[in-house]
């Protein structure tokens, strides 16, 4: 079901796609076994990326497969007088996989058609970065069992936040799901994009505490200074999408927000029930270890 | 003066008709046809029966291939093509915005890895056809501004 033997892009999974990841992250989330065992997984990251890069050794090891990696500081001297084109036809000779971090929008995409190996995106500048969407999926899928009839609130910075377009798309391909936005009148959902959410409802809601009220999932992105020009207008506006702990008392509700964070989040809430994001996180190794094991098994895809 | 005068018939070669009025010297553009050597005529706000108003052009010497009837559809989506041998009209078609786009447009996004030295041309999915709204499939960046663009 998957869209082919790489994951490049949310707009390739179709809903059957994203329900075999999580079902098999589901399975694997506790799983270390050799079912990987002989298999080398090349890392190329040529911008800093951390926690997405130890997630992905981490769910390889976990499975028994090896992994060989380059960071942006090798990356980019390897990158001297050399086109991603050829490294990656390069470091494909001696690999089974490689997973891609590039600064360049599409860049995933294309090292996929030079490479003879899989390939996994794992971030092309601001374009996508599906392995994230996908783990948002499944801690929402494993809270409450699935996703059909979800209501969801994202607040923040609607706008230049990838991580909210790709979880509207890949949410549009459920039933019956509400997503209510809460955000500055500068940072709102794209028009274009709420034009392509066929399925799904879109509510503007005014202001966090009135969209919380009847949402499941409250999915916060950070607002960032340099979106606006006057610092006192940021300050008013970023402080009006702080999360404290009475907005989030007695609700039955998970708060989600792809990290890093800065102050958007009181740490307060970290210990409460309703804050899931190092949970979410953490959900990123599982479905890690289900697309590795999707597009490396023998005999399966 | 008949109608004869302003369209003189050519022996070989493409006439294009059905341009939207005014975008004549578009399709021009989108050819590469002014430095060629080929006899190009244009007859501009002839008076149409379907279209109000539209434009013609007549390249002699000249049958258009398949990749330039796609650039053509770009600004002129309901041109007809007449190819002539003979001074007969031996094919008569319509321009179909295919599904894909090759290498004649550039991706406007300067962050595209098409735009980076790579060796890999752009290519777009057509996703709206009133108007013409390209994507990119490297970077998926959407773009309306399909004249500002062609390579």
């Amino acid at each position: 079901m998957l869209p082919g033997r790489d994951i490049i892009s949310m707009m390739d999974l179709s809903r059957e796609g994203i329900e075999e990841v999580v079902d098999l992250a589901g399975e694997l989330e506790d799983e270390r076994s050799g079912r990987l065992e002989g298999k080398l997984v090349a890392l190329l990251f040529y911008e800093p990326s951390t926690r997405t890069r130890l997630s992905f050794e981490a769910a390889s090891k976990m499975l028994g497969a090896e992994t060989i990696s380059i960071d942006s500081k090798e990356a980019s001297s390897m990158a001297k007088g050399e086109t991603l084109a050829d490294t990656v036809r390069v470091v494909e000779g001696y690999c089974d996989l490689i997973v891609l971090r590039h600064p360049a929008e599409g860049s995933a995409r294309m090292a996929a058609e030079f490479s003879g190996v899989p390939l996994i995106n794992a971030g092309d500048g601001s374009n996508e970065h599906p392995t994230q969407t996908l783990l948002d999926l499944y801690t929402i899928w494993k809270w409450r069992g699935g996703l059909d009839g979800l209501t969801v609130t994202v607040a923040g910075d609607l706008r230049y936040g990838r991580t909210v377009h790709s979880l509207a798309r890949a949410l549009a391909l459920f039933e019956d799901v509400t997503l209510t936005t809460v955000s500055p009148d500068n940072l709102r959902l794209p028009e274009d994009l709420v034009g392509q959410l066929d399925g799904l409802e879109v509510r503007e809601g005014d202001d966090l505490e009135g969209a919380v009220e009847s949402a499941e999932v409250l999915y916060l992105t950070r607002i960032q200074r340099e979106r606006f020009a006057d610092p006192e207008e940021y300050r008013k506006v970023a402080g009006s999408y702080r999360v404290m702990p009475e907005l989030l008392e007695g609700r039955d509700l998970v708060l989600m927000h792809p990290l890093p964070r800065v102050d958007e989040i009181s740490p307060e809430v970290d210990d409460m029930p309703q804050g899931r994001y190092f949970e979410q996180s953490a959900n990123g190794v599982a479905v890690r270890k289900a697309l590795l094991s999707l597009l490396l098994e023998d005999g399966d895809g | 003066m008949g109608r004869e005068l302003k369209v003189s018939s050519i022996e070989r070669g493409t006439v294009i008709d059905h341009i939207r009025a005014g975008n004549a010297l578009k399709v021009v553009r989108i050819l590469g046809i002014e430095g060629s050597g080929a006899t190009v005529s244009i007859v501009m706000n002839v008076s149409s029966g379907t279209m109000g108003r539209k434009d013609i052009l007549k390249v002699e010497d000249r049958t258009l291939s398949r990749e330039e009837v796609d650039k053509i559809a770009l600004v002129a989506p309901g041109a007809t093509i007449n190819i002539i041998e003979d001074f007969e009209v031996v094919e008569k078609h319509g321009v179909e915005l295919p599904g894909e786009i090759g290498t004649i447009l550039g991706c406007p996004n300067e962050g595209c890895v098409t735009n980076s030295g790579e060796p890999v041309s752009p290519r777009f999915t057509v996703v709206g056809r009133e108007p013409v709204r390209l994507r990119c499939v490297y970077c998926e960046e959407e773009t309306e501004d399909v004249e500002e663009n062609l390579l």
